[in-house]
C-alpha cells in the first residue's frame, strides 16, 4: 500500500467518494450516537487524519480477536481506515519475526514518542514474575509496561485484554490480569468481547482519529456508543421474554418457534454490547438469532458465572448440600433445645414446692 | 466492587449463606416444637382427632361470616396479598427455573400479565395493610417492631423483583442482584420471625383440628 498523508487521499486513490464517505461517517455518527450534525465535521476531521502509528501487543490470548477484526468483511470503509493506520508492529500480521521485529517496536516508540496508540489483545501472567508467557524473551508484563510508557492512549482489545477474560478464570493459574489494572497514567479504553465486534473497534478508532479524544466510555472502560445497552434491550426475541413464552430446551416446541433462551442460559439481560443491532459477519447473524443464548463474553468473568447453561436465575453453586447440612446441624440444635427445654420443664415441675398461706405470711 | 462482582456474590456465597441460615432455622425451629410437644390428653376421645385436624387446615382459611363483616378489609387485603406472593413466587418463569436447576422438578409458567397482575396487587395489599396499620390507634399499638421487619422483608423481594423483570429504574443487573438480596434478607429473617407462620400455621391448625375433633366439637 503507497504511503498517502492522510487518510482523504487514501480514500481518493481507492475511489471512494466523499458522498460514500459522507455515508460512512453519518452510520458512524447514528452508530455512536452523537448528533446528526456531526457527520461532516467527522467527515472533515477523518480525511485530514494523518496516519496513526499503531503498535499492537498480543498477550495471552488464542488470536480470534485479530481474526475477527481482519476477517470482518471486505472491503469496506472500516477495512480501509483499519489499512490506513499505520499498524508498527503486530505478532501475527507483521512479515519481520524475532528480533527484527522487536527493532521495528522500538523504532515505531522511538518515532512517535507520545503519540502512537497501543492495541493490546491478551491478558498478562504476572504470577512468578511473568514468566508464564515471554516474547522474544521479554516478558508480556515487561513489554506492557515498557511500550505504554511514552503511549497516547491504550485500547484493550478482547475480554482477555479487558477483564483477563480466559487466562483469568478460575483457578487463574497463570495470575492473568486485565491490562487496565497495570497501565496507570494512560487512558485505556476497553473493547471487550470474544471476541470483540470488528465495528466497535474500528468506529473507537475512528473515533479518536477524527476527534483526537476519547470516546464516553462507561465504568467498565467500555465506549457507551457500543456497549450501552444490553443485549437484552435489543434483542428481538424480547417480546417473548415480556409474554413469558421461553424455551426450555434447545430442541423443545419454544426454541422450534423463536422464543426466549433466558430459561436455557441467556445472559443477554446483564451483557453490554452491541450484537443484536450490529450483529456479525456483515449483520448476517448473532449468537440468540442462532438459537444459542447469550455467553455473556463481554463482561467480566464470563467463564466463571456458573455455567452457560444456567438460567441468570439460579444460584451460581448448587445449593442442595448447603441446604442438606443446615437442615441436618438445625435438626440436631433443634432435638438439643427441645431437650433441654423439657428437662427444665421436668426440673421445675419436680421442684416445686405447694406455696401455703404460711409461706407467704413468713416472708412478709 | 463492578456491579456484576455485586451480583456474582449475591448469586454466590451470600446465597449459600441465607440458604444455610434459612434450613438451619426452619429446622430448629420445628424439630424444637415436635420435641416439646403437648400434655397427652388422657381423656377418652369421643371420635379420633385426625380427620377433624385435616379439615381444620383447610376450614380456617374460609372466614367466618361474622368475623368477615367485622374486618373485611384485612381479610380481603390478606387475601390479595397471599394469593398475589403465591403466583409470583410459584409461577414466575425464572422462578421455576431455579427450582428446576436445583431440583429437577418443573412445571408450567403463568403468562407474564398474569404474574405482573398479581405481583402488582400483592404490592398494592401490602401497602394498603400498612396504611391501615398506621392510620388505626389499636392496630398501630399491636405492631412491634418484629412486625415491621416482617412486612419490609415481604415487601422489598416483590417490589425489585418486579421492577428486575421490567427493567425499571436501575440496570437490570443491579436490580436483579438487589432482588436476590432482598431475598436473601428474607431467607434470613424467615425462621426467626412470624413469617414462620407460612408452615407452622399447618401444625396449629391441625393441632387446634383434632383437639377439638377429640372433643367432638366443632372447629
Ligand atoms: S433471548 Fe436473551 S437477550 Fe433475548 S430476550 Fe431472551 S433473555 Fe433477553
Amino acid at each position: 500500500m503507497p504511503a498517502h498523508e492522510t487518510l482523504g487521499e487514501m480514500l481518493a486513490a481507492r475511489g471512494i467518494s466523499r458522498r460514500a464517505f459522507l455515508k460512512y461517517t453519518s452510520w458512524l455518527a447514528t452508530l455512536m450516537a452523537l448528533p446528526p450534525g456531526m457527520a461532516p465535521a467527522m467527515a472533515e476531521e477523518l480525511a485530514k487524519a494523518k496516519r496513526q502509528s499503531v503498535i499492537w501487543l498480543s498477550f495471552q490470548e488464542c488470536t480470534g480477536c485479530t481474526e475477527s477484526i481482519t476477517r470482518s468483511f471486505s472491503p469496506t470503509l472500516e477495512d480501509l481506515i483499519f489499512n490506513f493506520i499505520s499498524l508498527d508492529y503486530h505478532h501475527t500480521l507483521q512479515a519481520a519475526s524475532g528480533e527484527a521485529a522487536e527493532h521495528a517496536r522500538e523504532a515505531a516508540m522511538a518515532e512517535n514518542k507520545g503519540k502512537y496508540v497501543v492495541v493490546v489483545d491478551g491478558s498478562v501472567p504476572v504470577k512468578d514474575g511473568g514468566i508464564y508467557s515471554t516474547i522474544a524473551g521479554i516478558s508480556n508484563l515487561q513489554m506492557l509496561e515498557e511500550t505504554v510508557a511514552d503511549s497516547l492512549a491504550v485500547i484493550a482489545v478482547g475480554t482477555c485484554a479487558a477483564y483477563g477474560g480466559i487466562p483469568h478464570a478460575n483457578p487463574n493459574p497463570t495470575g492473568a490480569v486485565a491490562i487496565s489494572e497495570l497501565v496507570k497514567g494512560k487512558p485505556v479504553i476497553n473493547i471487550p468481547g470474544c471476541p470483540p465486534i470488528p465495528e466497535a473497534m474500528t468506529g473507537t478508532i475512528a473515533y479518536l482519529l477524527s476527534f483526537g479524544k476519547l470516546p464516553d466510555l462507561d465504568t467498565l472502560g467500555r465506549p457507551l456508543a457500543f456497549f450501552g445497552e444490553s443485549i437484552h434491550d435489543r434483542c428481538y426475541r424480547r417480546p417473548f421474554y415480556e409474554r413469558g413464552l421461553f424455551a426450555k430446551d434447545f430442541d423443545d416446541e419454544g426454541a422450534r418457534s423463536g422464543w426466549c433462551l433466558f430459561e436455557v442460559g441467556c445472559k443477554g439481560p446483564i451483557t453490554y454490547n452491541a450484537c443484536a443491532t450490529l450483529k456479525w459477519n456483515g449483520g448476517v447473524s448473532f449468537p440468540i438469532q442462532s438459537g444459542h443464548g447469550c455467553l455473556g463474553c463481554s463482561e467480566p468473568d464470563f467463564w466463571d458465572k456458573g455455567g452457560f447453561y444456567r438460567p441468570l436465575s439460579t444460584p451460581l453453586r448448587d445449593i442442595t448440600p448447603t441446604a442438606a447440612v443446615a437442615a441436618g446441624i438445625g435438626a440436631a440444635a433443634g432435638l438439643a433445645a427441645g431437650a433441654l427445654h423439657r428437662a427444665i420443664k421436668k426440673d421445675a415441675a419436680k421442684n416445686h414446692h405447694t406455696v401455703t398461706v404460711d409461706n407467704l405470711e413468713k416472708s412478709s | 466492587m463492578t456491579t456484576v462482582a455485586f451480583l456474582d456474590f449475591v448469586r454466590g456465597p451470600l446465597f449459600q449463606i441465607a440458604v444455610a441460615i434459612f434450613f438451619a432455622g426452619l429446622f430448629i425451629r420445628f424439630v424444637e416444637i415436635l420435641v416439646l410437644g403437648r400434655k397427652t390428653d388422657f381423656s377418652e376421645p369421643r371420635q379420633s382427632g385426625t380427620g377433624a385436624g385435616f379439615k381444620t387446615v383447610f376450614s380456617r382459611s374460609v372466614p367466618e361470616a361474622g368475623t368477615f363483616k367485622r374486618s373485611a378489609f384485612t381479610i380481603i387485603a390478606g387475601y390479595v396479598f397471599h394469593i398475589g406472593l403465591f403466583v409470583a413466587l410459584v409461577f414466575l418463569a425464572p422462578h421455576i427455573a431455579l427450582v428446576r436447576d436445583t431440583t429437577g422438578l418443573s412445571w408450567p409458567n403463568l403468562p407474564t400479565p398474569v404474574v405482573d397482575f398479581a405481583t402488582v396487587a400483592a404490592i398494592g395489599a401490602l401497602v394498603a395493610i400498612l396504611v391501615n396499620r398506621m392510620r388505626d390507634k389499636v392496630l398501630r399499638f399491636l405492631t412491634g417492631f418484629e412486625d415491621y421487619v416482617a412486612w419490609t422483608a415481604t415487601f422489598l423481594p416483590l417490589l425489585t423483583g418486579y421492577m428486575a423483570f421490567h427493567h425499571l429504574l436501575l440496570r437490570y443487573e443491579l436490580m436483579l442482584a438487589l432482588h436476590i438480596l432482598s431475598v436473601e434478607l428474607l431467607l434470613v429473617v424467615f425462621p426467626f420471625t412470624k413469617l414462620m407462620h407460612t408452615f407452622t400455621l399447618f401444625l396449629s391448625r391441625w393441632y387446634t383440628g383434632s383437639a377439638f375433633g377429640r372433643k367432638g366439637v366443632q372447629s
